[in-house]
C-alpha cells in the first residue's frame, strides 16, 4: 500500500486509498522518523484488517466464512470479537442491525432507474437472514449453506479505532496529537495541552448539507451513516438504502445521514447506524441516548 | 461491578461496553484510557491450589499453594504467595541392600531403624513439612521497559532459605522482541537435629556393644562436627523472547549460578562393601562446597488453528560433571463451552556427578568426595500427565492435573564388585500428582 507524506502549516499528514475511501491520518509533528514509522504501522495494519474481512478480497477469512457451505470455519480472537460486537449490534437493534442481511443487495440495486424487487423475491431470501441461525465460538464458525456475512457495517470504524490504539503509545510517548480520518469516520487524541483542535470537515462527498459542516475536534471520535447517492427514485417514490433485515424492506422517512460524536469510532458508527434505523424516530433516539449527534434529513 | 448497580442501560451506554470489548483485544496498548485504567486499578485476583504427591512406598506430600496479585495503574504488579507442604514418608538413604537386616542408627543419633533384607534402606526420619512465603513486585520504567523485584523466605524444620532477585526486561522491535536479565542471591541455613555428619566418618551403630546410652552418644558425637552450615547461591539470569508470527513464539534463557557452602546432604550415607558386597560399615557422604552451574533453555510455542503446541529443551551442566537434559512437550487443546485439555509428556536423562559412588569397596582408600545419593547417579525418568481447564458455574475458572512420573535410576559403569548382582541397586521409583487449582 503506498501512502503520501505531507507537511501542512501546523501538521504533517499521512494520506492513502482504502476501503473504498481516502483516509488520512493528521500528526502535530515534523519528525520524519517517527512520521515514517506512524505511516507504515498505519498502512499495514489498515492493509491487513481490509484483506481479512472484506467481502471483494477472494480467499480471505471473510470469504472462506461465506464459501463455507455449513461447514465450520476456523476463525480468531479478532473475528471472534467483532462477531461478538455485531452480536450485541444486533440484540440492541431487536434485530434490525443485522452482518447477515448482506444477500439482500442481491435484489435491490441503489442505483439509478433500479426497480424494487417483488414480494417473492424478497421472501425467497428472508429465511437466509438471521444472527441467530449463526453458530460461532472462540475457535469455529458455523453458517447455513446460502447465508452471507458482511463485516462491511463496522469494519472502518473498527479500523479507524485500531488504528487509534496501536499509534497512541508512540505519540502519547512524544506529545504527539493526531486525528485519524477514514472518509468521514474519525478519531482523535490529544497529548499535548494548547492544542486548538482539528477542523474538520464532515465531507460526506455527496452530502451538500454535511459538507459545509467543519468540526473542532481534540479527543474523540465521530463517525457518520448514510448517504444521498445510494438511492433510486421508482415510480415517483424515493427509496433508501437502509434496509431492513425482517421485513426485507427499505426504511423510509429517516434522515439522509446521521453523524454522532462518541469516545470511540466503533461506538460513534454503531450509534449512528442504529438511529438510521429507527426511520423517522432517529432523532428521538438520538436524544434518548443522550448522545451529540448532527443529523441531515 | 458497576454494571448490576444500574437499573437499566440504555443502549448507548450498552454499546460503549461493547465497543470497549470489541478493542479490548485488538491491541498490546489499547486507549480508551479512562475505561481501561479504571478497571484495572486495585482489583485483587487469587489463585488457590491443592497438590497430593505419593511416590510408591516412600513420600507423600500435600502441598497448599495460595497466590494473590494486584493490579497498580498499566504496569505496576504486586504479587504474594504462600505454601505450605506436609510431607511424610521416607527417602532412600544411600545404603544398598543386603540379604540380611539392616540396622542404622538415625541422623540426630536417637533411636535406630532396621531395615528388612533385600530392601532399599530408607531413612524414615523425614523433614516434616515446609513453609514458603514470597513477594515481588513488577512495573514499568518507561514504554518499553520494566523491572521486577522479589524476595523469598523458605522455613522447613532443619533449613532456612532466604533469596533476593531483580530482573529487567526491554522490549524491543514493536514489541516483538525482549531482552531480560537479572539477579539473584540466596542464603540458606542448614540445622539439622544432631548436627553435620563429619565427612566419610563411619556410622556408629549400637548393637549392644556399649555399656552405657552416654558412651553410645559419646562414640556418636564423635562423628559429629558442627550443628550449622550455611549455601550462599548467586545466579544470573539472561532472557530472550522472540515473536516470530503470529502463530510462534520463542523464548530462551541462560542461567549462571554459583553455590557456595555446606552442599553434602547431612541425611545421606555410603555403603562399604567387601569383594562379597556384605556390608562392613556405612559413611556420611560428602560434597565438594562449591558448584558452579550453566542451564540452557529453549522453548518454542506455536499456535495452531484449534491449539497449542508448547516444546521445549533444557540442558544443564556443573563442574560436578552433573549433566541434565529434558524435553517437554504439552499440546493445549480448546474444548466447547471454555474448556481446555492438555496432555504433557517430558523424558529427562542425567549424568552421574564425578563424585557419584552406588556403594564404596572396603580396604580400598577413601575418596576425599562421595555420595551415594540416587539423585546424583545416572538416570532417565519419563513424565505423563493431563490437565483439564474448565469454568465454574460462578465464572471462575479451575484446573485439574494428574501426572504420573517414573524414575530409572542406572549404573554409571560396569559393577565393581560382582556380587552385587543379586541386590536391586536401582530401584525404580514412581510417582503420581493430583492437583486441582482454583482461580478467583
Amino acid at each position: 500500500m503506498t501512502y503520501q507524506l505531507s507537511r501542512e502549516n501546523q501538521h504533517s499528514k499521512i494520506s492513502f486509498q482504502a476501503m473504498a475511501s481516502p483516509c488520512e491520518v493528521l500528526l502535530t509533528t515534523f519528525d520524519q522518523s517517527l512520521i515514517k514509522e506512524i505511516a507504515e504501522t498505519t498502512c499495514s495494519e489498515t492493509r491487513r484488517i481490509e484483506q481479512k474481512f472484506s467481502r471483494y478480497v477472494k480467499n480471505n477469512l471473510c470469504w472462506q466464512m461465506n464459501q463455507s457451505h455449513g461447514q465450520p470455519v476456523t476463525i480468531d480472537q479478532e473475528t471472534f470479537q467483532l462477531l461478538n460486537f455485531a452480536k450485541n449490534m444486533y440484540q440492541l437493534s431487536d434485530g434490525k442491525f443485522d452482518i447477515t442481511s448482506g444477500v439482500l443487495r442481491k435484489i435491490w440495486q441503489f442505483k439509478p432507474q433500479a426497480k424494487p424487487p417483488s414480494q417473492i423475491e424478497i421472501n425467497n431470501l428472508l429465511p437466509l437472514i438471521g444472527f441467530e441461525k449463526i453458530n460461532y465460538d472462540e475457535i469455529t464458525f458455523t453458517m447455513p449453506e446460502g447465508m452471507e456475512i458482511d463485516f462491511g457495517g463496522i469494519g472502518k470504524e473498527y479500523c479507524v479505532d485500531f488504528i487509534t490504539n496501536t499509534i497512541t503509545p508512540i505519540c502519547k510517548q512524544h506529545q504527539i496529537n493526531f486525528l485519524v480520518n477514514f472518509g468521514g469516520d474519525l478519531s482523535a487524541n490529544q497529548h499535548k495541552d494548547n492544542f486548538e483542535g482539528w477542523k474538520v470537515g464532515l465531507e460526506n462527498a455527496d452530502n451538500p448539507q454535511l459538507a459545509d459542516t467543519v468540526i473542532d475536534i481534540k479527543q474523540g471520535a465521530v463517525a457518520t451513516s448514510g448517504s444521498t447517492k445510494r438511492f433510486f427514485e421508482y415510480q415517483g417514490k424515493t427509496y433508501s438504502h437502509i434496509l431492513n433485515p425482517l421485513t426485507g424492506k427499505t426504511i423510509e422517512g429517516g434522515p439522509r445521514s446521521v453523524s454522532v460524536f462518541a469516545q470511540s469510532c466503533v461506538l460513534a458508527g454503531s450509534m449512528s447506524t442504529l438511529a438510521l434505523l429507527q426511520g423517522a424516530q432517529a432523532e428521538d433516539f438520538l436524544k434518548e441516548n443522550q448522545v451529540k449527534y448532527i443529523c441531515c434529513w | 461491578m458497576q454494571l448490576n448497580k444500574k437499573v437499566k442501560l440504555s443502549v448507548a451506554e450498552k454499546l460503549a461496553l461493547a465497543a470497549t470489548a470489541l478493542m479490548s483485544g485488538a491491541t498490546g496498548a489499547a486507549d480508551t484510557e479512562d475505561v481501561a485504567t479504571e478497571s484495572k486499578d486495585n482489583e485483587w485476583s487469587f489463585v488457590g491450589s491443592v497438590l497430593a504427591y505419593n511416590e510408591t512406598d516412600r513420600v507423600q506430600a500435600v502441598e497448599l499453594l495460595f497466590s494473590a496479585d494486584k493490579q497498580y495503574g498499566d504496569a505496576g504488579n504486586l504479587s504474594l504467595k504462600v505454601v505450605l507442604d506436609a510431607l511424610t514418608g521416607a527417602s532412600a538413604s544411600g545404603a544398598i541392600p543386603q540379604p540380611t537386616v539392616q540396622t542404622f542408627t538415625r541422623p540426630s543419633g536417637n533411636g535406630q531403624y532396621t531395615i528388612a533384607a533385600y530392601d532399599t534402606p530408607l531413612d524414615d526420619t523425614f523433614r516434616d513439612g515446609r513453609g514458603q512465603f514470597n513477594v515481588s513486585w513488577t512495573d514499568a520504567i518507561d514504554q518499553d521497559s520494566r523491572y521486577t523485584v522479589g524476595s523469598n523466605l523458605s522455613k522447613e524444620f532443619d533449613y532456612l532459605s532466604l533469596s533476593f532477585n531483580g530482573e529487567y526486561a526491554r522490549d524491543f522491535n514493536k514489541r516483538n522482541t525482549t531482552l531480560s536479565a537479572g539477579i539473584s542471591f540466596a542464603f540458606d541455613t542448614v540445622t539439622p537435629k544432631g548436627g553435620m555428619p563429619i565427612p566419610l566418618a563411619t556410622m556408629v551403630v549400637d548393637q549392644g556393644q556399649f555399656a552405657t546410652r552416654d558412651d553410645f552418644l559419646t562414640a556418636f558425637n564423635a562423628t559429629r562436627s558442627a550443628t550449622e552450615e550455611n549455601i550462599d547461591t548467586t545466579e544470573l539470569l539472561l532472557g530472550w523472547t522472540q515473536v516470530v508470527n503470529r502463530q510462534m513464539i520463542m523464548q530462551f534463557n541462560y542461567s549462571y549460578s554459583d553455590v557456595n557452602g555446606y552442599l553434602t546432604d547431612p541425611f545421606k550415607v555410603l555403603s562399604v562393601i567387601d569383594n562379597n558386597a556384605q556390608t562392613q560399615s556405612i559413611v556420611y557422604e560428602n560434597r565438594p562446597d562449591s558448584k558452579k552451574q550453566h542451564a540452557f533453555f529453549a522453548l518454542g510455542k506455536y499456535h495452531l488453528d484449534e491449539s497449542v503446541t508448547s516444546l521445549s529443551y533444557r540442558y544443564v551442566t556443573n563442574d560436578w560433571e552433573l549433566d541434565s537434559h529434558t524435553i517437554d512437550f504439552k499440546w493445549h487443546f480448546y474444548g466447547d463451552n471454555n474448556t481446555f485439555w492438555e496432555p504433557h509428556i517430558r523424558f529427562y536423562q542425567q549424568t552421574a556427578a564425578e563424585f557419584y559412588n552406588t556403594y564404596l569397596q572396603d580396604g580400598q582408600p577413601l575418596p576425599e568426595f562421595a555420595s551415594a545419593d540416587y539423585r546424583l547417579g545416572d538416570m532417565d525418568a519419563i513424565t505423563l500427565g493431563i490437565k483439564y481447564g474448565f469454568e465454574l458455574s460462578g465464572g471462575n475458572r479451575a484446573e485439574i492435573r494428574a501426572e504420573y512420573y517414573n524414575q530409572t535410576p542406572k549404573a554409571n559403569g560396569p559393577e565393581l564388585v560382582a556380587a552385587t548382582k543379586g541386590l536391586d541397586l536401582y530401584p525404580e521409583l514412581d510417582a503420581v500428582f493430583l492437583q486441582f487449582t482454583y482461580f478467583f
